[in-house]
């Protein structure tokens, strides 16, 4: 028995965050999110892909490493330690298991190869499944889809989009299309992009395995909610880190801070309730893996627990820092606006508690 | 990650399940069919192996390997099938382990068969009136006399003192030493002449624990467990363990099935209180802190069997994080049942015996006891972060 993330898992975490924390300081974050530097922001894109990120979910025999949920856990966790300002959780998590799981033979040899050589890239919209708001929602009919997607995870730089409509049947859409207008939408965190698309007749390839069929847009939602809160794990990570070592430098009363109970009791509560989110976090991956019967009361779980303690951690180690914690110029608050982006996408915490309770027969 | 536990321990676990059905239904109580005193039924789990399991033969324990796998099975099937476990307290918990580590062969013949049997009550004399989070300031006084340890002072707080046999005391026989390094752990038989027993009604209304006094307590010198001044050492070196079982996590899952269930059969006008979408919504925050707590326990587990895991800062959290979310269930079942959630002891309407109030007064005696959570916050931020120390204050003179 081995309850963790494997060593060759841990490995390819460390390269990531050692990417991160070697070539994307707080200066970078800062040009990416003001959009001041596009040459930065290609540059560390593509390191990144060249740890192997596009392939990592991408079966064998598609060209792919053939990796699993827990493995893609261990890297968004990695990214999610430095704020990575690169598109994972759609385009190469969600995206290669709708069309692994929704696509037919052809659709599989169309695209997953090229996902997994970085010649072609998906965004992912599936908001309005989840819960629609405003005047979002999609209909398909005869092949074309209408209506209007909300917060497209990662569609910066898409070639295609997953889109479905109310019941859950998924289908693709080419970003050249005639009648899809793209509109970008402005988060608190702008080292992601979210897109709003607005479909008129839209031609749509629907992927067979999908109709009728929500089982394989479930699986893709529990990924992605999974991830996702990888990703908050990663940030409160760091956030706990930095208060840490602030606290142990900043003096004040002739004292480091660090000294001051009030402040270790601030770091130990972090910590405290951090510590077990890991574990609740690999779990609900393995169970994504190997445990379908759990999967899903899992990631609504771990969606939901994860990101209160993530709340509570970007609130807690910005205090820790005073007024420096409020500023910009130390830019902390990109973490805590990670942490804040991550909790509303596919559902907030009372959302998918509700789905949770529902999904064990608790509301009638 | 691999969660299989193998062939040799699924057959293992099959070997527990077969024993749980064949003791299907047993009970402590007089007036069941499957009666079974606690005494007896400790006996046979320790013939099983199912406790005890690494203690010798000779000193009346199964003596077989530490097998931390085999005890989690047991316990695990145990809670599912709700057969009772074996006997905790002071004595097997805490004063077991210590003279396993510490005591002489002596010793070891003289109070472990019979503490593991439940023959031999223990209770746990450390704090004193001036003495709580500040342990090592004790004063409870004892001086060698011809032979014998003579002991005068108090105690406080001591659970069970009034049930039981024997004290295992912590006494300060250096007073010329550095205050660590003065104390001696002590072996008390508590119908020693000069021993005072004042019980302390707590919150639960429980006389939980009492007020021990001592006045020319004599004991031989021989009661003594390692050496004069070593008593901080002998006590620290197995804290560990009663910190870690203070918030059992089978028995956090048991209790919150006990909750859902109660949800499910108790109305508001004629509503499961689980259809109330505020109090559904609350459940599930308290199920994903169990399911993390659950997910947690596996990996602590899996630390100890593979060496170079390291969980350090997560053992450090157990105490103060299951503490804390018991004590939160059980508000949680109080708030669901409003004005009915506040019905105490023998009363009609009564829900679950009264148990909600119970462990919600319970468990916050346990965020103090055992080292306040405050303290396990020191602990957790001192030595899992790396943070100082509090700046130490001068004496006063
Ligand atoms: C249910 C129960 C059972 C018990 N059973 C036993 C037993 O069998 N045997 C036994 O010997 N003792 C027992 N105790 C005693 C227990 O160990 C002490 O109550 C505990 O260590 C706290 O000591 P105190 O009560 O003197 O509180 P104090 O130490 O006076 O603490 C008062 C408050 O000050 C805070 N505080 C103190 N020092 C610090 C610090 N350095 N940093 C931050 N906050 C601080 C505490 O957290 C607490 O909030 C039991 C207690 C309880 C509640």
């Amino acid at each position: 028995m081995y309850f963790g993330l494997s060593e060759e898992q841990n490995q390819f975490q460390d390269y990531v965050k050692k990417f991160l924390s070697d070539n994307v300081s707080v200066d970078e974050i800062r040009k990416i999110a003001n959009g001041d530097d596009q040459k930065l922001h290609e540059d560390i894109k593509s390191g990144l892909m060249n740890l192997g990120l596009s392939s990592l979910l991408i079966p064998e025999n598609y060209g792919g490493l053939g990796g699993d949920l827990l493995s893609a856990v261990s890297i968004a966790q990695g990214l999610g330690t430095g704020v990575g300002p690169i598109s994972f959780a759609g385009s190469y998590v969600m995206a290669p298991i709708a069309l692994s799981l929704g696509g037919n033979d052809d659709q599989k040899d169309k695209y997953l190869p090229k996902i997994a050589s970085n010649e072609i890239k998906f965004g992912v919209g599936l908001s309005e499944y989840v819960a629609a708001r405003e005047d979002s929602g999609i209909e398909l009919n005869k092949g074309k889809a209408s209506g209007k997607a909300l917060f497209v995870i990662d569609g910066d730089d898409a070639d295609f989009f997953i889109l479905s409509d109310k019941g859950g049947t998924m289908f693709i859409v080419d970003k050249n299309e005639k009648g899809l207008e793209i509109i970008q939408l402005t988060t608190v965190d702008k080292t992601r992009l979210y897109l709003e698309l607005n479909l008129k007749n839209v031609k749509a390839e629907v992927l067979q395995e999908t109709e009728n069929n929500p089982f394989v847009i479930q699986k893709v939602i529990d990924a992605g909610r999974i991830i996702l809160s990888a990703d908050s794990i990663g940030a409160s990570e760091t956030m706990i880190e930095k208060a840490v070592s602030y606290a142990k430098e900043r003096k004040q009363f002739n004292r480091v801070i660090g000294s001051f109970q009030a402040v270790k009791h601030m770091c130990a509560e972090m910590a405290a309730d951090l510590e077990p989110c890991y574990a609740m976090l690999w779990q609900a991956a393995h169970s994504f893996d190997h445990d379908p019967d759990e999967a899903r009361l899992q990631a609504c779980q771990a969606k939901s627990h994860i990101s209160e303690v993530a709340k509570m951690v970007s609130k807690k180690a910005t205090e820790v820092h005073g007024g420096m914690g409020f500023t910009d110029l130390l830019g902390l608050h990109y973490w805590f606006k990670r942490i804040g982006l991550n909790r509303q996408i596919l559902g907030g915490p009372e959302l998918v508690r509700e789905e949770a309770a529902e999904l064990q027969g608790f509301n009638q | 990650m691999n969660l299989e536990y193998g062939p040799e321990y699924e057959d293992f676990r099959a070997e527990v399940i077969d024993f749980c059905m064949e003791y299907e239904g047993i009970s402590f109580e007089n007036t069941s069919s499957k009666n079974i005193s606690r005494s007896e039924w400790q006996k046979i789990l320790i013939e099983k192996g199912f406790i005890a399991r690494a203690i010798p033969k000779e000193y009346g324990g199964f003596g077989g390997e530490t097998d931390i796998i085999k005890s989690r099975i047991i316990a695990t099937e145990l809670s599912k099938a709700k057969i009772p476990g074996g006997m905790g307290g002071q004595g097997i918990d805490m004063l077991v382990p210590t003279l396993l580590e510490w005591g002489t062969e002596e010793q070891k013949q003289h109070y472990i068969q019979p503490t593991l049997h439940g023959e031999m009550i223990w209770c746990q004399g450390y704090s004193e009136p001036n003495a709580g989070s500040d342990l090592a300031s004790l004063q409870t006084k004892g001086e060698l006399k011809d032979g014998n340890w003579v002991i005068n002072g108090q105690k406080i707080w001591t659970s069970t003192a009034q049930y039981s046999q024997m004290m295992f005391c912590l006494v300060r026989t250096e007073p010329q030493a550095p205050k660590h390094s003065g104390i001696s752990f002590i072996l008390i038989p508590m119908d020693t002449p000069g021993i005072e027993i004042r019980p302390l009604v707590d919150m639960t209304l429980n006389a939980g624990f009492n007020e021990v006094f001592f006045t020319d307590v004599t004991v031989p010198e021989g009661n003594i467990v390692g050496k004069r001044g070593d008593g901080w050492s002998v006590a620290n070196s197995v804290l560990g363990h009663e910190r870690g079982s203070l918030a059992d996590p089978n028995a956090t899952m048991n209790r919150l099935n006990t909750l859902i269930n109660m949800m499910k059969e108790e109305t508001i006008d004629g509503r499961r209180l689980i259809d109330i979408p505020s109090y559904r919504d609350r459940l599930m925050q308290v199920q994903g802190k169990v399911m993390a707590n659950q997910a947690h326990s596996l990996r602590l587990l899996s630390s100890k069997i593979n060496p170079g895991q390291n969980v350090k800062l997560g053992g450090m959290i157990q105490k103060l994080v299951g503490t804390e979310l018991r004590h939160e269930m059980e508000a949680l079942a109080i708030d669901v049942l409003g004005e009915i959630g506040t019905l105490y002891e023998e009363t009609p309407r009564l829900k679950e015996n009264g148990s909600f109030q119970f462990h919600y007064m319970y468990f916050l005696g346990l965020i103090i006891g055992g080292g306040t959570n405050q303290i396990q916050k020191n602990i957790i931020s001192e030595r899992g972060l790396g943070m100082p120390k509090e700046p130490k204050v001068q004496e006063a003179s």
